[in-house]
């Protein structure tokens, strides 16, 4: 499962840094849209995975018994995803406000003087 | 210590009230005023506690380290938040010398406030996730100031500036799931405890290097400070002053952070790249100020020159050379502010800061000239100014820790800005005129830039107790122990 999920945030960061490199500003976010989205699956992954053993002390136990699922790996994630869909809904606002003064959104173009 | 909070819920308090309070320019800048000294006066009552009792702690909401999330104040920590809480007020004052009307009405103010709670934060954390939101809370702040008009200069900065600092964030964040993958904690003092016992073989220099890939496009440093000088030219000058004085100082901040707490048994090639990387940015940044003209890039590539001094002699991490480092950052954040600030008088005078459009300050605003030579010939490093004693006290750092190359292109380095500083001063103030003024220079300007210049000219005159505490600071960084038994081992 490692290995899958491994696998599936590298293809996401690849992706993602290739349409970051584009020279359209709408790849762009959406590169980096994938990129945040490759970071919070590898945060997932990297804090170790544990099938089905919430971290919830049961009745009557006073400590968790082990394994149990780490809950900040989670706790970090939910906050990167917060802030993530918070950068990507500016930047959205902010390329749409280039396309609107400048005319293009082809990046280049951006910075050239007509 | 629940005072450590202050320097970060005084700002976000100022941004709540600023937000409900009527969007007219009186009250709004007024109130940001009130916010910014009251900023000032909590970051000086954390750093007299810090330099009186010792590193100080918050654990918030009572969880012990390092399962919560800690406030910590060294005296790093502790003098770089009186910076911005000096940097805030100044800013605060050349608001009443007039911001654009759409800015204003738009949310300048509570902003800015936003920007001062990130840096604030960012200082203070005692833990890298938190580290990582302080960042972008700041940066936020920062875009959203970068790109509140709609000119094409400012458009193409701001798309720039934001593609570069959101990849420097996922960077970031990919180092801190790896890091908690590895050691299963990102609590700064913890992880120096653990770091050393990291056992799988490379995995500590793979997140070393992402770190300082991160940290290093946060501060400017070469190869990735590019996006800098193409982007701090184009907001209004107060703006400006504000990213210039603090935003690349928490990437000096957090490199300093991370090498002294994590790295100090780093393999050898991580403390030479740091150092190579330190000094191409000096190199290319003074010679890039050189050949610009216009008032404005040159500060910005001055700025990214001038990183280069602090994070050379932090890679050195001798005492003395550390000590050199934190006096620079100081007086960096001073001088740097400042003369942006210059630069928005230029502006106001002259609608243009390109060197064809300026010269003849000399004779036309003699009181601004004054006003405006200790900056510059502070950043030139002349002696007796702030800037010379900074640089001095790097290349003795350097020359002591026998690294007599670094010191003998730190003291290159220092040739440049003199002789960048020295043609921006002839050609914008000496020079006979071009152009008659358009307008005064706007008495909030010329107040905040003479009480910079004040705290600037005592930096000079009160140099020697300021290196006994900066020489404080760098031992209390060196002897990372103290932090880490005062955060873990805190009352709470």
């Amino acid at each position: 499962m490692e290995g899958l999920l491994a696998l599936a945030s590298g293809i996401l960061y690849a992706a993602g840094i290739y349409l970051m490199l584009r020279r359209r500003l709408a790849q762009l976010i959406i590169g980096l849209g994938l990129l945040s989205n490759g970071t919070n699956l590898l945060i997932f992954t990297a804090g170790g995975l544990t099938r089905a053993r919430p971290p919830v002390v049961p009745d009557g136990a006073t400590a968790l018994a082990q394994p149990y699922a780490d809950p900040v790996p989670q706790a970090l994630i939910l906050t990167a995803i917060v802030i993530g869909f918070g950068l990507t809904a500016f930047s959205l606002v902010l390329a749409h406000r280039v396309h609107a003064t400048v005319g293009t959104d082809d990046v280049d173009d951006v910075g050239r003087e007509r | 210590m629940k005072l450590l909070v202050l320097p970060i819920l005084v700002p976000l308090s100022t941004a709540a009230v600023l937000m409900l309070a009527p969007k007219r320019p009186v009250p709004q800048r007024w109130i940001s005023l009130a916010g910014s000294g009251l900023l000032l006066a909590s970051a000086i009552l954390v750093f007299l506690r810090v330099n009186a009792a010792g590193i100080q702690v918050l654990q918030i909401s009572g969880w012990p380290a390092p399962f919560g999330i800690t406030l910590v104040a060294d005296l790093l920590a502790g003098i770089l938040v009186v910076a911005v809480g000096v940097v805030g007020t100044a800013i605060s004052v050349v608001a009443f010398s007039g911001v654009d009307p759409r800015r204003e009405a738009f949310g300048y103010h509570p902003l800015l406030q936003i920007l001062l709670m990130g840096v604030a934060g960012a200082f203070l954390t005692g833990d890298f996730f938190n580290l990582y939101v302080w960042f972008e809370v700041m940066l936020v702040a920062s875009f959203v100031l970068m790109a509140l008009n709609r000119t094409r200069a400012q458009m193409e900065a701001a798309f720039k500036y934001v593609a570069i600092n959101l990849l420097a964030s996922s960077i970031f964040l990919t180092a801190l799931g790896l890091l908690y993958g590895a050691t299963g904690t990102l609590n700064m003092a913890a992880l120096a405890r653990v770091w050393p016992t990291i056992s799988t073989p490379g995995v500590d220099t793979v997140l070393a290097v992402l770190f300082l890939i991160a940290f290093s496009i946060k501060a400017g440093l070469f190869p990735l400070f590019f996006w800098l000088p193409a982007s701090y030219h184009t907001p209004p000058a107060p703006v400006g002053a504000a990213f210039a004085g603090l935003l690349t100082k928490v990437g000096v901040y957090a490199l300093i952070r991370v090498f002294t707490l994590l790295f100090h048994g780093a393999p050898p090639a991580l403390v030479t790249l740091l150092l190579v990387m330190s000094a191409a940015t000096m190199v290319i940044g003074l010679v890039a100020a050189l050949g610009e003209r216009d008032f404005r890039r040159i500060l910005s590539f001055n700025l990214v020159g001038h990183i280069g001094y602090t994070t050379a002699s932090l890679s050195l991490l001798t005492p003395a050379a550390l000590a050199g480092a934190i006096f620079y950052v100081l007086h960096h954040i001073l001088v740097i502010t400042n003369l942006y600030l210059v630069s928005g008088v230029l502006l106001r005078l002259r609608r243009t800061t390109e060197m064809a459009g300026l010269g003849g300050m000399y004779r036309n605003q003699p009181a601004f000239t004054a006003l405006a030579m200790i900056p510059i010939f502070s950043l030139a490093g002349v002696p007796p100014l702030s800037g010379f004693l900074g640089k001095l006290a790097i290349v003795e750092g350097t020359f002591a820790a026998g690294a007599y190359v670094t010191g003998g292109i730190v003291l290159l380095v220092g040739l440049l800005t003199l002789m960048s500083m020295g043609h921006t001063w002839a050609d914008s103030f000496w020079k006979p005129g071009a152009a008659p003024d358009i307008a005064a220079p706007g008495l909030p300007l010329l107040l905040a830039i003479g009480a910079l210049n004040v705290l600037t000219v005592a930096m000079t005159i009160g140099a020697e107790p300021l290196f006994e505490l900066t020489s404080r600071g760098a031992q209390q960084l060196l002897h990372s122990d103290e932090y880490v038994r005062a955060v873990l081992e805190a009352a709470h």
